[in-house]
């Protein structure tokens, strides 16, 4: 199993430990991840609020390494997903369109040849029946009793249209991976929801009673943690939470993990090499879940 | 046999709406609506709910099935049987006070729409006849012309959930319709009241009114197009506008986001007390490390990033 991986710019920046522990997972797993090192920002659907050419541009440009590398492209980000994947869809159906942004890739030796890479999330390729076989073989420390809400993320899954999940009004994927580290899912009703960091800087009441309001619904559904398929999501759920102001209001705190980090944990990796001391609430009641890694399971 | 979980609420007769289950066989290719029809009149009588046309026209038949709002004459019963189960539940549209069952009150949803003012403003003296637009011109407005007025966006956006001062989906798709219409003469003065708390900015982007939008007016398209307008037009003294700048402007010099400069200049360097709001968390990051390195890295190959921005008027 051989990816280009998409990192986006937050794993390589304000949640670092994503990155960290994306590359530990892939190790564990037997994946090889090439790191496309000259791939731009996604947009973030915020380059479209002043200029949607140029954000399709762009990211033909990394579906366009991506097919020089004959790989398929995996997200790390619902976001990156999300918006990767409008791009795509917005050009693969529109061959004018194609040809004018294949115009403007042109100088730069590159071309979008569109139909022959796929755009997956980490979670999609964490499901393929090759991966799952792996991952069912190599949890060392299944999460028994671990209590764990998924937070998906809104780009991942809507518009519907671009979502690479089977049901994006009612997903299960997360859920699954969380199944096979052996953890109990938590349902409850926000973690389709908006996690409210795309205002955060234009209205931060709405954005952290957003962040409050999914957090204490995690909390009153009983779950132990939260995890997140989104490193933006991470920001307003961790590093916002200590002003998030519902959940103060129950005196509680949860942990928020990446993705890879709840699957790392399951194949004995340590949470600190998960990068998981880098988070701003300590998955303090993790260490009492899991115990200490088993001895002999630790590949390194 | 489909078990119909219904939210029923009387404030005449119960202090709280409560849930009621009603088993019903729904008949082959029946709508939502047609089984409410059919246990309305035949069942129980006192079941409220809006409808008319039935065939996605009208816009009043919006409610909630399974969690996400719909217009239940548009979508076929037995579609929505939530899988692993063999019922529906099916609640009044959120977001707008409950009159009883399923009927809300749309007033605030109203409100909002008349707000952005609806109506064409122009200058000068009205042609004899009418004011032509070209397909292009047309295209620009014509998926918001398609809206119903169902409420189904409003009952679904997360903004709306924090902040009611928020105009929402409905009224922002409304706007972007006269904003961007050849014929109207005011752009510059709605997009600057557009651009105040409340408006375009604070849409925080969870795609509900897309996902839930019968039409092709998908409200957060159209928002996106109205910050397009903004920028266009010089309306970028607000923290919304003055991020978009510094996204575009950090991707373009290094082809990735630069998290330290774009909460600052979001903020505005002049703007003290936004600047100290960014000081706790700040703080929080620093002490565990998560502040991105300092000397922002370029990407690989960033010279064929430039170049595509600069090509594309950047
Ligand atoms: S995208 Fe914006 S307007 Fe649409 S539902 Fe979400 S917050 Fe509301
Ligand atoms: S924008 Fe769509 S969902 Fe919203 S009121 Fe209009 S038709 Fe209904
Ligand atoms: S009854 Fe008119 S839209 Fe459903």
């Amino acid at each position: 199993m051989k990816f280009a991986l998409f990192t986006g710019c937050v794993a390589k920046g304000a949640t670092r430990e994503l990155m960290m522990s994306t590359i530990k997972v892939a190790e564990g797993l037997d994946i090889e991840f090439v790191e496309m090192k000259s791939a731009a920002c996604c947009g973030a659907g915020v380059i479209q609020e002043k200029n949607p050419l140029l954000t399709d541009a762009v990211n033909a440009r990394s579906f366009a390494i991506a097919e020089e590398q004959n790989l398929d492209l995996v997200t790390i980000c619902s976001t990156c997903q999300g918006n990767l994947k409008k791009s795509e869809q917005k050009i693969e159906c529109n061959e004018e369109y194609k040809d004018k942004i294949n115009h403007v890739l042109k100088d730069g030796g590159h071309q979008f040849e569109g139909g022959r890479i796929q755009i997956q999330h980490f979670a999609n390729i964490l499901l393929t029946d090759e991966a799952k076989k792996r991952l069912k073989e190599k949890v060392v420390r299944p999460l028994t009793g671990l209590k764990t809400a998924a937070f998906y993320g809104c780009y991942i899954l809507r518009p519907s249209e671009f979502s690479p999940f089977d049901k994006p009004d009612d997903p299960t994927e997360l859920e699954e991976i969380f199944e096979i580290c052996g953890a109990t899912p938590v349902d409850y009703e926000s973690r389709t929801k908006c996690c409210g960091f795309p205002i955060i800087m234009m209205n931060k009441k709405a954005s952290l009673d957003m962040a409050g309001n999914a957090l204490a619904d995690a909390v009153d559904s009983g779950a132990d943690v939260i995890v997140t398929g989104c490193p933006l999501c991470h920001l307003n759920l961790d590093s916002y939470q200590p002003e998030a102001e519902a959940l103060r209001k129950r005196d509680a705190t949860i942990p928020i993990l990446h993705l890879p980090q709840l699957v790392g944990l399951a194949l004995g990796y340590s949470p600190r090499e998960l990068g998981m001391d880098s988070h701003i609430v300590t998955p303090s009641v993790l260490e009492k879940i899991i115990g200490p890694a088993p001895a002999g399971s630790s590949h390194h | 046999m489909t078990t119909f979980r219904i939210k029923r609420f009387n404030p005449e007769k119960q202090p709280d709406p409560y849930w009621e289950e009603i088993d019903y066989d729904i008949p082959d290719g029946a709508t939502l609506l047609d089984c409410l029809n059919d246990i309305k009149w035949t069942m129980d009588g006192t079941l409220s709910y809006r409808m008319s046309c039935r065939s996605a026209i009208c816009g009043s038949c919006g409610m909630k099935a399974n969690g996400h709002a719909l217009l239940a004459c548009q979508r076929q019963a037995e579609h929505l049987i939530k899988e692993g189960t063999d019922s529906i539940t099916i609640e009044p549209m959120g977001n707008m006070p409950v009159v009883k069952d399923l009927v809300v009150d749309m007033e605030p949803f109203w409100d909002k729409v008349n707000q952005v003012k609806p109506f064409l403003k122009e200058e000068g003296e009205r042609p004899e006849k009418e004011r032509r637009q070209s397909p292009a011109e047309f295209k620009l407005i014509d998926d918001a012309s398609t809206c119903i007025m169902c409420g189904c966006c409003y009952s679904d956006c997360n903004t709306l959930e924090v902040d009611k001062n928020f105009l929402g989906p409905a009224a922002l798709a409304k706007a972007q319709r006269f904003v961007q219409d050849s014929r109207d003469t005011a752009t510059n003065e709605r997009i600057r009241e557009l651009s105040e708390s409340g408006g375009i900015w604070d849409c925080t982007h969870c795609a509900e009114c897309v996902e839930r939008c019968p039409k092709p007016a998908k409200p957060m398209d159209r928002i996106k197009e109205m910050m397009g307008v903004a920028i266009e037009e010089g309306v970028t003294n607000n923290n919304g506008a003055r991020h978009a700048l510094s996204f575009v402007k950090s991707v373009k010099h290094s082809g990735r986001v630069n998290e330290n400069t774009l909460p600052l200049e979001s903020m505005g360097y002049f703007n003290v007390k936004g600047l100290m709001e960014l000081v706790p968390v700040g703080l929080r990051m620093l002490l565990k490390g998560k502040i991105p390195p300092i000397i922002h890295k370029n990407i690989d190959d960033v010279e064929d990033v430039r170049r595509i921005f600069r090509e594309l008027g950047e």
